[in-house]
């Protein structure tokens, strides 16, 4: 016997339905996701310094790379210590991830392998710090900054980088670290293992993905923040790319294509570090989460 | 039950984010709410039109912004989780915004905004020839332009989120499922909602602190524009701080946001305490 036909046909017509509205939904997302990146690069194209005039057109007419060039040979004022701004900005960027995985990860380990952590105050107290958001602290922090004799330092910026980041860090690494079954610390420990081997040959090792995760994570939150550099870094050589963009609006006659080259370039360091670490992303990020 | 050696190695452990905590949070949020302690701040804060109006952007901007984010990311993380080679080929370049710089995301936002020399536009005239406003100069128009550009920032990560949560669910849920004859729309309201529920309560609660803390989107995007009509706490506090001199004033306004923001975050670790699915 054979189906009726007309189920067929509907099932072909809903098939039909829903691969279109995929390809269409695929469609809207690259336009929604590309069109400010699109802009950026529409105006750092253009040759004529400052304003673009309007003429019904989604192509500069004479598409250059003299803003690049501009900023790569920093032959203009207000991006004459491009590199070494950049350089800040990785120096920052770099500590960040560094001390957020080093102390976000000691932290998890301790109040998630070790027994100690059934204290509500230590299991929550990272948390807490979302409680007052870091762009309400910059005043209070500002000051702080100045009594430990850290104002206009970049390690001030990493401080606050690494207090921001480190709550969620130790969120992310605990959630994972339940894949790992605490038998095998125990059975480590029973062979006269200390908890730093234990910390080091195998919780490290087999939280490589989670790790990588809250890595990214610093990183990207330290080349995205703004706020604590523009308020703190004063002098030009200690500046970072991120407050010399924002210079050009204080400037009268700023040269937006040369500003929109240098956000270009700035962008690039972090989405190059993202799709390599992409892989791991989203293991580490929710793995353990529906375990419990 | 804890051997001494044990209990040394365990502080040792943790002794690294004890000083970060007590000396860039606990020490900073002290001297931030003794700056505030005088009454009379929060009078003239009462007293400031500008306040007032700042309040409700706040409001609209988190609860907009967080709820639109939270929900299209739960529904394109399905999206996403579909097994084409064209949809996997399209995740990297969904991701874009996320990896991209906040500065320069939202100095091109502000740029393709400012008026018929802007990106949309222009786009509007070529496409639809329609003269479009000047959406800065109209409060809800750039205050929905800012909730935009947040959401445009923030949905990649969070779609990561529950595209990984949603992985988490074994595939032989799925198949029960199939086998049973549930179609999508049913796998979604009985598989999906129940087993990610926390994880969305979870997300949206943590996007709610980090939202009303977000300073980079409002002061790039409208800059406060039309008239400082579009402010949110945290862009207007640092006016009061940096651009009136009167630092105590600004930190009283941000500081006025903590009955919100301390239930929502002890609401947060309950969330993260309850057991979170059991299979």
């Amino acid at each position: 016997m054979t189906r009726p036909r007309p189920a067929g046909g509907k099932r072909w017509l809903r098939r039909l339905f829903l691969e279109s509205a995929s390809a269409a939904l695929a469609l809207a997302l690259l336009v929604w996701s590309l069109t400010p990146v699109y802009n950026m690069l529409l105006i750092a194209l253009d040759r004529d310094e400052g304003d673009i005039e309007f003429a019904g057109i989604l192509w500069p007419p004479e598409p250059s790379l003299h803003s690049f060039h501009a900023v790569v040979t920093q032959s203009y004022w207000l991006v004459e210590d491009f590199w070494h701004q950049l350089g800040n900005s990785f120096f920052i960027a770099l500590m960040t991830m560094g001390l957020t995985v080093s102390i976000g990860s000691l932290a998890a380990f301790a109040i998630g392998r070790m027994r100690f952590g059934r204290g509500w105050l230590l299991v929550n107290a990272p948390l807490l710090t979302y409680a007052v958001p870091a762009s309400f602290l910059v005043i209070p922090f500002t000051r702080l900054m100045a009594s430990y004799g850290l104002s206009n330092s970049l390690w001030a910026i990493v401080a606050a980088n690494v207090t921001f980041a480190t709550p969620y860090a130790i969120l992310i690494l605990r959630q994972y670290a339940r894949l790992i079954p605490l038998e095998l610390d125990e059975a480590a420990r029973v062979d006269g293992a200390s908890p730093v081997r234990v910390y080091r040959l195998i919780y490290l090792p087999l939280m490589a993905p989670a790790l990588a995760a809250v890595g990214t994570f610093a990183l990207l939150l330290a080349w995205n923040e703004y706020l604590y550099q523009y308020v703190l870094l004063s002098s030009t050589r200690n500046m970072t790319v991120a407050v010399a963009i924002a210079q050009f609006f204080n400037s009268d006659e700023a040269p937006w294509n040369y500003m929109m080259a240098t956000a270009l370039l700035y962008s690039l360091p972090p989405i190059a570090i993202f799709y390599a670490l992409r892989r791991y992303m989203a293991a580490g990020l929710t793995r353990g989460a529906l375990k419990s | 039950m804890l051997l001494g050696s044990e209990l040394t190695w365990t502080l040792a452990f943790v002794v690294p984010y004890v000083v970060v905590f007590i000396a860039f949070v606990v020490y900073p949020v002290a001297r931030g709410l003794w700056m505030a302690r005088d009454p009379s701040l929060y009078r003239a804060l009462l007293a400031d039109p500008l306040y007032a109006r700042t309040v409700v952007n706040t409001a609209l901007y988190v609860g907009l912004g967080v709820n639109v984010k939270m929900f299209l990311a739960l529904l394109l993380s399905g999206f996403f989780m579909r097994r084409r080679w064209w949809i996997r080929a399209l995740l990297p370049v969904f991701m874009l915004p996320w990896a991209l710089p906040s500065i320069p995301a939202f100095v091109s936002f502000h740029w393709m905004l400012i008026g018929e020399e802007g990106l949309v536009d222009r786009l509007l005239w070529v496409l639809f020839a329609l003269p479009g406003p000047l959406w800065f100069n109209n409060r809800w128009l750039a205050l929905a332009w800012n909730v935009v550009a947040a959401v445009w920032k923030w949905l990649p990560f969070w779609t990561l989120t529950f595209l990984a949560g949603r992985m988490a669910i074994p595939r032989d849920v799925y198949e029960a499922a199939d086998v049973d004859g549930a179609g999508g729309a049913r796998r979604f309201v009985h598989i999906v909602v129940p087993l990610l529920a926390n994880l969305y309560l979870v997300c949206t609660l943590l996007d709610t602190l980090w939202t009303v803390g977000d300073f980079t989107t409002v002061s790039l995007v409208s800059e406060g524009a039309p008239a400082y009509s579009t402010n949110v706490l945290a862009t207007l506090g640092f006016q009061y701080a940096f651009d009136a001199a009167q630092p105590a004033l600004g930190v009283a306004a941000v500081m006025t946001a903590l009955p919100v923001l301390v239930p929502v975050t002890v609401l947060l670790m309950r969330a993260l305490h309850l057991r979170q699915v059991q299979l």
